[in-house]
């Protein structure tokens, strides 16, 4: 039996909260962070809200010399390390020059820093063009980024497929475990808050046009009219349970259990979209029956045709109202990369603490979908957990989360607990 | 246009490249490698490209990254701007 990926720690950078605990506090009570658009100008644009961090100052939490050089989504991707690094009490200097990678998941690169720079050129000249436009644009920068700072040497990369890339990225770190890796970094942290990356999400023709907060992303809901994007993520600590029990780690967040990845056929193929073989393999993997599984966190699109698509998958997988069904993401928007990888934290928080955070602002399901969708925060004792993501153009990702595993091998007294470092005085972890 | 003192050269370099909090620029550092100083080959090239706009010199690529002090870019920098007169 191959050895079991924990996750042995967690930094969250999102519009509901700076930091684990904050994220937490605001989503098990239902509280979103959508608003109008704050970074940039939105009147004249047919969308003008969003999922915004507020309050983040890079340079409060970075060297100096990194801010010249690095977008904002790249800022906030080392600020997410830097927490998942301490939350999990390691120190990659201690590991062996190749012992550590990174791979994150980004769907635009540095957009924000790209369209200060083409604003530069088109109005100053190509002098004017900052150097470090070379690779701070670039999807890979995050990565990059964090293993300069932290010498992590080993595997890396980075995988572009839409939302779904937030799973994809922590199953890529998994492969790397499983190669013998000691220990990586895998999640994403996404946006494009500028008019540059916000007219390439309208041309989607996906974006919501209400200016309502309560009223603009409703997926599964009758009024569903399309989604609300944002900014941030999430970023973990991954270790192989055997390693980490090495280095004296004993408490963790939860174990990536299963996971499996599909492509829809091409659009009229006439053949089905393959989400639901998705969900079905990452549950085989996991071990689990689907009665096993005690909340599913959605992909939530938010538009009715691929609402249904994927209420069809779970209703087929779970049976109607199977298994209670909730969409934080309701309270962020859809972060793109960091949005699965968001949803992969609550999701092990919800494990935690025993409690599903609602699904913000929805008030009528489309009765046919004949899920049991969690309107209000449920209490759960849920050893289990699925997260379901998708990308735009096909990308299908299903990722089980568990409390711990559930092999007898490990069953020791330890166990019992799964927080990690609960005596650390640190305001930012849950 | 006159010529370009280290404490203008400094100032642009963190300007361009960001400050670097472990070094303390008012010692002297006209010979610490750009290395130790913390700042790299691409930190030199924005650094190039700050002076090219405001002194109005150009060193190619090749000639700047040559330069391993700040001595020796002030050097090729007023050498640059003497030679333009």
């Amino acid at each position: 039996m191959r050895p079991a990926t924990v996750v042995t720690g967690m930094g969250v950078v999102a519009p509901t909260g700076f930091g684990a605990r904050e994220h937490w506090a605001n989503t098990v009570r239902g509280v979103s962070a959508i608003g109008r658009i704050t970074r940039f100008n939105p009147e004249r644009y047919t969308s003008k809200l969003a999922g915004e961090i507020t309050g983040f100052v890079p340079r409060e939490h970075l060297p100096g010399r990194l801010l010249p050089q690095t977008d904002y989504m790249t800022q906030l991707a080392l600020v997410a390390a830097d927490w998942a690094l301490r939350d999990a009490a390691i120190d990659p200097s201690t590991l062996p020059e190749f012992g550590m990678g990174v791979v994150t998941a980004s769907s635009a690169g540095g957009f924000e820093f790209g369209h200060r720079e083409l604003e530069k050129l088109w109005s100053k000249g190509p002098e004017h063009v900052s150097a470090y436009q070379s690779f701070a644009w670039f999807y890979a920068v995050n990565t990059g980024q964090i293993s300069i700072r932290h010498g992590m040497r080993g595997p890396s990369g980075v995988v572009v497929t839409g939302q779904a890339g937030g799973l994809d990225a922590v199953a890529q770190a998994r492969r790397a475990l499983r190669e013998g890796i000691p220990a990586m970094i895998g999640g994403a942290v996404d946006g494009s808050p500028c008019p540059w990356g916000w007219v390439a999400q309208l041309a989607s023709g996906r974006i919501s046009t209400s200016e309502d907060p309560t009223r603009a992303y409703l997926p599964f809901d009758t009024d569903a009219a399309g989604y609300v994007p944002g900014d941030g993520g999430a970023l973990f600590v991954l270790e192989s349970e055997d390693t980490a029990r090495v280095r004296g780690a004993s408490l963790w967040h939860g174990e990536i259990a299963g996971y499996a990845a599909t492509f829809d056929p091409a659009p009229g193929s006439g053949r089905p979209p393959t989400l639901r073989q998705a969900i079905e393999l990452a549950l085989t993997e996991a071990g689990l029956a689907p009665g096993e599984v005690g909340v599913v966190f959605a992909d939530g699109a938010g538009l009715p045709e691929l609402d249904r698509i994927e209420a069809d998958a779970l209703r087929a997988v779970f049976g109607p109202y199977g298994v209670p069904v909730t969409v934080p993401k309701t309270m962020t928007g859809r972060l793109s990369a960091g949005g699965a990888a968001l949803d992969l934290a609550t999701a092990l928080l919800t494990l935690r603490h025993g409690e599903i955070p609602p699904t913000a602002n929805v008030s009528n399901p489309v009765p046919e979908y004949e899920l049991d969708l969690v309107l209000r925060p449920r209490q759960v004792a849920a050893g289990a957990a699925l997260v379901v993501a998708r990308g735009h153009g096909g990308f299908n990702a299903a990722m089980v989360v568990t409390r711990r595993r559930r092999s007898a091998r490990y069953d020791k007294k330890e166990d019992n607990i799964e927080r990690v470092n609960t005596d650390q005085p640190d305001q930012y972890n849950a | 246009m006159s010529g370009l003192t280290l404490t203008s050269l400094i100032n642009i370099m963190r300007e361009c490249a960001g400050d670097n909090e472990g070094i303390d620029f008012r010692s002297d550092i006209l010979d610490v490698d750009f290395d130790a100083l913390g700042y790299d080959s691409i930190a030199l090239l924005e650094t190039a490209g700050y002076i090219q706009r405001e002194y109005g010199v150009h060193l190619a690529d090749d000639v700047l990254t040559t330069a391993r002090t700040p001595r020796e870019l002030l050097s090729l920098v007023n050498d640059a701007i003497g030679g333009s007169v």
